[in-house]
């Protein structure tokens, strides 16, 4: 009884040096796992120009061994980063979504979205090339109701 | 042309550093080239070079394996890899900004080719400024690198047997870069998890060749 009693309890506390070291590697792989989800996030995100990247900041101090406790603030904030990213991602894929649908909607039945103008940025592709819905010869179009939409053919030519 | 040689040499890492990082290394050689102006065939590779490179390109370059081996490690050892980048994509971005890639010197010259057709971060040391083999090892208390920037404790430096030349991903000492005078340099490039050693041999082998043209 008094073996047990005397028997040393905090050094069964502390985290042992192998612990430590297991703790490490997993974290180590985590941070990994996440910065691949932010890349694949963030390279998801292109062309679309207006998606902030996903920045984490670094911890301070240049390229160093982190502590146990900086590592898994690292990984925490990573993993907030990603789930921002993918929401905000998700956000306007819905948006294009919307935009893809309203332009066949425009082709369907153009004279129920006069001069609407839904351009290729809005859909999240690249380019200059827009759908507007405008008449057919000017104001007599307008008069009779002659709608149609109208495809860019693309971006200017540079000077 | 005379065949080129080189003596690729392994570069020690601490235990403490190779237990957290087991796939870290330095692999370095020594070339007898002296720094100048860059050849007229390095600026018209420097120039085909910088055709290669597209906005999507760059973007995506984060998902090719090896620049994103390296952004992984930068991440690891708290670098931020969209604010302090990685040696291949500042090739990359500089490219981007300055509409080319525009030729310094032969011996940065040299470093951009290699950066950027292997994705490895090369430096160039001088190497009668390097005192004895060249390693990877954690700074200790009180530090500097050169004379004036003092590192940290936990810091990961590329050190010869007496002092830190250069940071990992970092800047070079002032104590031990290349200069005008240099007559001898020693290349060394970091590899990390996920970029095998042929990585790496491969950009010392580039950097040696365009500095050998």
């Amino acid at each position: 009884m008094p073996d047990v009693l005397d028997r040393p309890v905090a050094s069964e506390l502390t985290l042992a040096p192998t612990d430590e070291r297991a703790a490490r590697r997993t974290l180590l792989d985590q941070v990994a796992h996440l910065e691949t989800e932010l890349g694949q996030v963030f390279c998801s995100g292109w062309p679309r120009k207006d998606m902030a990247p996903p920045l984490v900041a670094g911890r301070g101090g240049g390229p160093r061994l982190l502590s146990l406790a900086e590592l898994e603030e690292l990984r925490d904030d990573l993993a907030d980063r990603v789930s921002d990213a993918r929401r905000a991602l998700s956000d306007r894929t819905w948006v294009e979504d919307q935009n893809r649908r309203l332009i066949e909607e425009m082709m369907l039945a153009p004279e129920q979205h006069k001069w609407r103008r839904v351009s290729a940025e809005d859909i999240g592709e690249r380019g200059c090339r827009h759908w507007h819905v405008r008449p057919r010869l000017s104001f007599i179009g307008m008069f009779m109701g002659w709608w149609r939409v109208v495809v860019s053919s693309g971006c200017p030519l540079a000077t | 042309m005379t065949e080129l040689e080189l003596d690729l040499v392994n570069g020690w890492v601490e235990p403490e550093l190779a237990e957290e990082f087991p796939e870290l290394s330095l692999v370095h050689t020594t070339l007898d080239v002296r720094p100048g102006p860059s050849p007229r065939e390095v600026k018209q590779r420097l120039r085909m070079l910088a055709d290669r490179y597209t906005g999507g390109k760059v973007v995506h370059m984060r998902q090719d394996p090896v620049p994103w081996a390296y952004r992984v490690f930068s991440r690891q050892v708290g670098i931020d890899p969209d604010h302090d980048r990685t040696p291949v994509e500042a090739v990359a971005l500089r490219r981007l900004k300055d509409g080319g890639l525009h030729s310094e010197n032969v011996v940065d010259d040299a470093l951009t080719v290699a950066i950027a057709e292997t994705g490895v971060p090369l430096l160039a040391l001088d190497s009668e400024r390097v005192q004895g083999e060249l390693g990877l090892r954690l700074g200790r208390a009180g530090e500097t690198l050169g004379e004036t920037r003092p590192l940290s404790s936990r810091q990961l430096v590329v050190a010869d047997r007496q002092a830190p030349v250069a940071l990992v991903l970092g800047e070079v000492s002032e104590a031990a870069g290349v200069t005008p005078e240099t007559e001898r340099m020693t290349l060394c490039a970091l590899g990390v998890k996920g970029v095998p050693r042929i990585s790496l041999e491969e950009a010392l082998w580039c950097a040696a060749e365009t500095l050998y043209t």
